[in-house]
This record gives structure tokens, sequence and C-alpha cells, in this order.
């Protein structure tokens, strides 16, 4: 009897389990971003920032090497990194909590002088590790444990599109927001990354690439469930797609 | 010896410059010398001093407190500094700058008109060197000829016909004291 | 090497002598009285071959040193006071993820934005633990520029060889006057292996991973004894500190950097007044000369100990730890930018006596 193997771990990732909930999209992001490395043969010289949040300890995952960073901090630690190696592969992995809120300035500042690392930003709309509060990101209507009525656009204002916002800075070369929430996503993600890494080695500018993401657990759904959501409630807020891309329209 | 040496006056008047002159003067003569300027927003556009110590001991305090010598280049300079000068320490006066320029009993005082005689010479950027002149000759706490040799370093290429110029600036200044 | 003595203002040969240390990156935000630091570096470091950026704040600048450290490359960041209280975060975390920087900061009077002129008010905050958690750094503090840009070279060296943030903590005074120096040394130092760089895997396919996380308690615990056995080597071999005239004294003033060398001036004119004074200047603060301190001060001729300083007592603790209540330890300070003159020290030193002689 002959055994085929049809599915197997990217080589891109240890060979160890995760902490992430069942439905949390971060498992399936982190082995695109890993075979984008194998593919690109990466990862000897990659380096990921982690952010504080669920993905701080991607360096476990991961079989590259990490660096932690304070909570928002990734761009600046991303900066040191690939100022002093510009010959690495430089990418942070940021939830919405550590960009778009407490790291707002140091995401602001690396695109507008245009950083030549990649930024892989995870958006699933809630506060993941500390227990389901509201981000910048969450939508108007969306319970969380300090919205508990519902985001409620007087008292807590509305979504920040971090996507749209930062391409505003000619810093930024290339922008697109993916989801990997079904098959057809899911490889526009992947080119996505592997996209943004080619331009990140071409040195044309700050390289951005936004998920939108799941939380079954804090959004208290199932993974099937929250899987939909991102499809039919999130993305109307943040629009899916290429946001901006330099080299391409230059080309044009 | 040691000399606790203020310097104040408008900024742009090259007081912070004169400072430094003075300093890396007594370096090359070899005494110890300290240099303090002024800073922050208290520089723009307001008033500048600078601290200058000249000594043949290790330097403690770098900030000259009770100044043996002052040089006041305008009024408010001379009205604020002038009360903490040592009994029988020298004042030097921009008296181009000062109305009714008058000193305490116990100093010594000269009025320098530099501003005068820097139009004389053509260029009032030379008004600090005028008093830089004064200071040496009345004090002989460097020699003039140290200060010579120093603009040649100085002014060099393109600017070499400044030396010249600020070398008569120096003896202009002394005069004033040797008449004084 | 150039033993010539050249006239340079502090900010600026404090620069030139990181880079000369081997300094390869400096990461910076303006900041009164320090300014001359970046707009150094920012025209010598590309010249010599490395980095400079000015950051968007002092966060942001002490975690680009931050990642530029966990690659393997020797950085730092200067500061003052207020930017010094925004960078501790940062500093926390190169102590929980054993990184080597150092960190320039040059204080002034505060608290709050306080003033611009020169203080000494930030020893609790460098010496007692940076930012949160149960960290040190090493801090060295300089009285003179020449000691400053001396101390650079051994900033780095000290931050390498124990995997520490080191600060450098001097004052608006040093980082502005100008003062004859020479450069004693001038080798940049040895690069130094360090196989935990997340710089790329090793040949074998290890991973390295910076980080200050460690879930498990236990885990955690086990690196703060390892911390605090390195903080034990570090306090028994890297203690610095110079005393002066102690020898038989009847009064030692304890102060450091600048106020220490105006004190010397009082100690000087102490002497001439037939004053048998000393004068206890460390220069390690993190960690404090306490043994050495002791020793001079359980000497039968002293009769007080008084401590200097541009603050209202803080180094002043140290200095009662060490002496133990043996003798008696005034206190004078100057705080919020004003800088003490000599007389007023040999005045209250003058007081001092008096007051235990009654």
């Amino acid at each position: 009897m002959s055994t085929q193997v049809v599915y197997q771990r990217s080589r891109g990732l240890q060979d160890v389990e995760t902490h992430y909930c069942p439905g949390c999209h971060h498992g399936v992001i982190h082995k695109l971003i890993a075979e984008v490395l194998v593919e690109m043969d990466l990862l000897d010289s990659a380096v990921g920032v982690s952010p504080v949040g669920c993905a701080v300890l991607a360096g476990n995952y991961f079989n590259c090497d990490f660096v932690e960073a304070a909570h928002g901090r990734a761009p600046a630690v991303a900066t040191g990194i690939k100022r002093v190696k510009p010959e690495m592969l430089v990418f942070t992995y940021q939830g919405d909590g550590d960009l778009a809120s407490i790291g707002a300035a140091e995401i602001v500042h690396a695109a507008m002088r245009g950083e030549r690392f990649t930024t892989i930003f995870i958006n699933n709309a809630i506060y993941g590790m500390t227990g389901g509060q509201m981000a910048p990101t969450t939508l108007v209507g969306q319970k969380s444990t300090t919205t508990q009525a519902g985001r409620d656009p007087l008292q807590h204002g509305q979504p920040i599109r971090m996507a749209e916002m930062l391409s505003t800075l000619d810093g930024m070369a290339y922008c697109e927001r993916v989801c990997v929430a079904d098959m057809g996503n899911l490889h526009r993600a992947k080119r996505a990354i592997k996209k943004a890494f080619t331009l990140q080695q071409q040195g044309v500018g700050h390289t951005f690439v936004e998920f939108l993401s799941t939380c079954p657990t804090n959004w208290g759904m199932s993974p099937v469930d929250a899987g939909k959501w991102v499809l039919s409630d999130m993305a109307k807020v943040y629009p899916l797609g290429v946001v901006k891309d330099v080299p391409k329209e230059e080309k044009a | 010896m040691t000399r606790e040496v203020l310097i104040a006056g408008f900024g742009g008047q090259g007081v912070l410059a004169m400072g430094r002159t003075l300093t890396e003067a007594g370096l090359k003569e070899g005494y110890n010398v300290t240099w303090v300027p002024s800073y922050g927003p208290e520089m723009r556009g307001g008033t500048a001093n600078c601290s200058v110590v000249i000594s043949t001991e290790p330097i403690g305090s770098p900030v000259v407190a009770q100044p043996t010598e002052l040089i006041a280049m305008n009024g408010p300079s001379l009205a604020r500094f002038e009360p903490l000068v040592d009994a029988g320490g020298l004042v030097l006066v921009n008296s181009s700058q000062v109305e009714n320029p008058a000193c305490r009993a116990d100093v010594r005082c000269y009025l320098v008109p530099c501003m005068e005689e820097a139009g004389k010479l053509g260029n009032f950027k030379v008004a600090n060197m005028i008093m830089l002149g004064a200071y040496i000759q009345a004090t002989n706490a460097l020699k003039l000829d140290t200060l010579k040799e120093m603009l040649a370093t100085v002014f060099t290429g393109p600017k070499a016909h400044l030396v010249a110029l600020n070398i008569k600036a120096l003896e202009v200044g002394a005069s004033y004291v040797k008449e004084g | 090497m150039s033993m010539q003595k050249e006239l340079w203002k502090g900010n600026e040969a404090i620069a030139e002598a990181a880079i000369r240390a081997g300094c390869q990156a400096y990461f910076g935000y303006p900041i009164t009285p320090q300014n001359e630091i970046p707009e150094y570096m920012s025209r010598r470091m590309p010249q010599a071959g490395g980095v400079f950026v000015q950051a968007e704040s002092e966060i942001a600048a002490i975690n680009m040193v931050y990642g530029a450290s966990a690659v393997g490359v020797r950085a730092m960041t200067s500061s003052s006071s207020p930017g010094i209280s925004l960078k501790q975060e940062g500093i926390s975390y190169l102590v929980g993820a054993n990184l080597p920087a150092v960190i320039v900061n040059m204080m002034r009077g505060g608290p709050g934005l306080g003033t611009i002129q020169p203080g000494q008010a930030d020893y609790f905050q460098a010496t007692r633990s940076p930012g949160h958690g149960d960290g040190h750094m090493i801090v060295l503090a300089p009285a003179s520029i020449q000691e400053a840009v001396d101390l650079m070279w051994d900033a780095f060296a000290l931050a390498d060889q124990y995997l520490t943030p080191v600060m450098v903590l001097a004052d608006g005074m040093i980082g502005q006057m100008m003062e004859p120096i020479s450069w004693k040394r001038d080798q940049p130092l040895p690069e130094v292996d360090k196989p935990w760089a997340a710089d790329g895997r090793d040949g074998d396919g290890k991973t390295h991973f910076v980080t200050s996380l460690r879930l498990k308690s236990a885990d955690n615990e086990r690196f703060v004894q390892d911390l605090a056995q390195r903080y034990r080597q570090i306090q028994e071999n890297e203690v610095r500190y110079e005393a002066t005239d102690c020898e038989n004294a009847e009064i030692i003033i304890a102060a450091f950097g600048t106020t220490a060398r105006i004190a010397s001036t009082a100690v000087r004119q102490l002497r001439a007044d037939g004053v048998k004074a000393g004068l206890f200047r460390p220069i390690t603060v993190w960690p404090y000369p306490d043994q050495a301190l002791r020793q001079l001060v359980l000497q039968d001729s002293v009769k007080a100990v008084l401590t200097v300083e541009m603050n209202l007592g803080q180094m002043h603790e140290d200095v009662r730890l060490a002496v133990r209540g043996d003798k008696p330890t005034p206190f004078y300070g100057r705080t919020g930018g004003m800088v003490p003159e000599p007389r007023d020290i040999a005045r209250a030193a003058q007081e001092a006596l008096q007051e235990v002689s009654e």
C-alpha cells in the first residue's frame, strides 16, 4: 500500500502546536507567510517582528529569526533592524490594537519614511488577547467588553481604515487589503505577501498588507460564521483589494 | 591665577564667538579653560552671554557667578551683570550701545566705542574683536600675538583678507586701554 | 594617537567618541540641551559608514535601538530628562531581552517640562530600576568632557560584556560647555561575537528569537535571578569612584557629575581656610561605590558626610545606605535648573561641621 502526501506543514513553520483558538485566522496567515518565505528562499535571511497581542509568540512558530517588540513599537524596531541590516527581509506582524491604536505614530512615520520593510497588519476588529475589548477598528454597533451596547460613533468614534490612511503617504509603495475567508481570497492574499516581499527586495518603499481576520472566541461566533462575517460585514467597511501600487502606477 | 570672565550682549553681536576665541587662545597658551554659553530660548533674539574661565588650576565650576571681568556689549547686560563683578574687578563697556555709560566706583572700567571704531574699519562685524583687543590689553591675561596667530588659521582661502582686518581691530581695541 | 588638546563642546565630543568607540547606529529625537548630539550624528554617522535616523519620538528612538541591537549592531540614543522618561519603557524591554545599548541623558531641571538648565533629578530614575520590572542598568556619571569621552568606550564595552543597557548620566552643563580634551583612546572596540543575534538563521537552521516574554512565572523568575547574579558580578567588578583628599578628612563631600567638579573648588576653598575637606565622587552611580565610601567615612577623623546634588536629595539615599547612621549625613542641594556655587557648598560644609561640634 502506498501513501500519498496531500498536505504537509510548511518548512517555514516550526513543528509545534500554536496557542491560537479554533477558527482564528492567524494560523492560516502564518502558513501563507511561511510558504512565501520558503518559495522565495528567505528563511535564512528573514527576521519578523512580533507584536503585543495574540501573535506575541509568533517567534516560536516561524522557522526564521524573530524579535518581539513592545506594544505598538514594531515599526520602530523593524526600522532599527532594516537600517542596520538592509540585506535582510524584514516584516512586522501586528494586530489592530498594536498598529492602529498604541502604535499609530510608529506605523505612520515608518510609512512616511518609506521604510523598506513589510507590515503584515491583522485586523480582526477586536482586542483578542486581553479578552474582547473595543479596537479602533471595531465596527459601528459591534459589541465588545468595553462597548457592551455596541460601538457608538458619538462615544467611541468610527472605524479607522489604516490601509487607506497610510496610502496617503508618499513613502507607501504598495498597500493591499486581503482576507483568507475563502479559497479565492486566500490565493490573492498569498500573492499580496509575495508581491510585498518582492517589492521590499527592490527597495521601492514601504509595503503593507492588511488582513481582515477573525476572532470567533471574542466575537461569540462559530469559526464558520466568523469567516462568513468577515466577508459579509467587515469587508463592507474595509473594502478588499489593492489600495495603492506605486510600481504598477508608474509602469502604466 | 584664575580669571572668570562673563561676556554678555545682544544675540548677533558675536558674544559667544568672542568667548570661544578667548577660550581657544587660553588653551593655546597652556591654561585650563572652559566655556559655557547661555542656551535655549533666551538665545533667540534676546540677550546672549557666556562664561569663560582661564586658570592655572583645574577648573571646578565652569559657571561664572562672580566675574573677575565683565564684558558688557549693551546696556541691559551692564545693568544686569555689573553688580556681580568682584570688587576690584574689571568692566569693559561697549559705549557705542550703552546710553550714559557709567561704572561702579570700586571696579576698573574702560569704555570702548566698538561700533564707531568698527565702522571706521569698514566692517561692523569686527566690533567684538575690537573689544577682545581691549580685554587683552587691560588684563594681560593672554598675549595679543596668540590671538593674531589664531586669526591666520581661522581665516583662510577666500577669507584670508580678513586676517589683516581683524588684527587691526584687535590693535584698535588695545589702543583704547592704553589711552584710557 | 593624538594626545594634543582640542577644544570640544560636550555634546559633540560625546557623539564623536561614540563613533570612534565603534557605535554603528544612532537613533534620536531633538530635545534641549542635547541637540548637538543628533545634529553631529546626522553629519558624521554616514561618513563613518553608520546609520542615523531622526525618530518620530523618544519612544520610537529607543525601540529602533532595540531593533538594531537585537540583530547584533552597536547602537545608541540620547535625550534629556523628559525624553528619558519616555524611553523608560524601551529600556525595560532592553533589560528583559538581554540587549546591549547605550543611552546618554543630558539631564535638565524637572519635573514636567521644567527647565532646560542643568539638573540631576533623574538619579532615582536612572539608578533604581529603569522602567518597570526588577532590572538595573550600569550608570556612568562623568564630571568633565574628557571623562565623558573616555567613558563612551567603557559604556559600549560594558553593554556588550554584560548584555545590558548602559546610561551615561550627564547634564546640560556638560553637554553645552566647551573644554579641552585629548583623544586618549582612538581605536574602536573589537567586534564581539553575538550568537544570540536575530540576524539570520545559523548554518544548521537554528533560529533566534529575541524576546522579553516568559509567560511561565517560574521561567521569568529564573531569568530575573540570572539578572541578579549578573548584577552581583557588576557590583563586584565594575564599581568606579574617585576620592580626593579624603584621607584623614574631617568632612567628606559626596557629589557626582557637574556638582562634583563644582564641589572640588569648594574643597580647595575649605582647605585654604584650614578645613580638612575631601571629595568623594562616584563615577558609577549604579553600581554605587558603597563599600569604598563606607570605609572612608568610618575613619575616626570624619565628622560628617555632606551630600551635594542638583536635586532635593536622591544620591543622598545611597550615601545614607553606605553610612548606615554611623556618622551625620547632612545634605545641600539646588534644584529645578539652579547650579550651586562653590562658596555655597563650602558654607554648607562649614555649617555641617559647626552642627556636629555643638
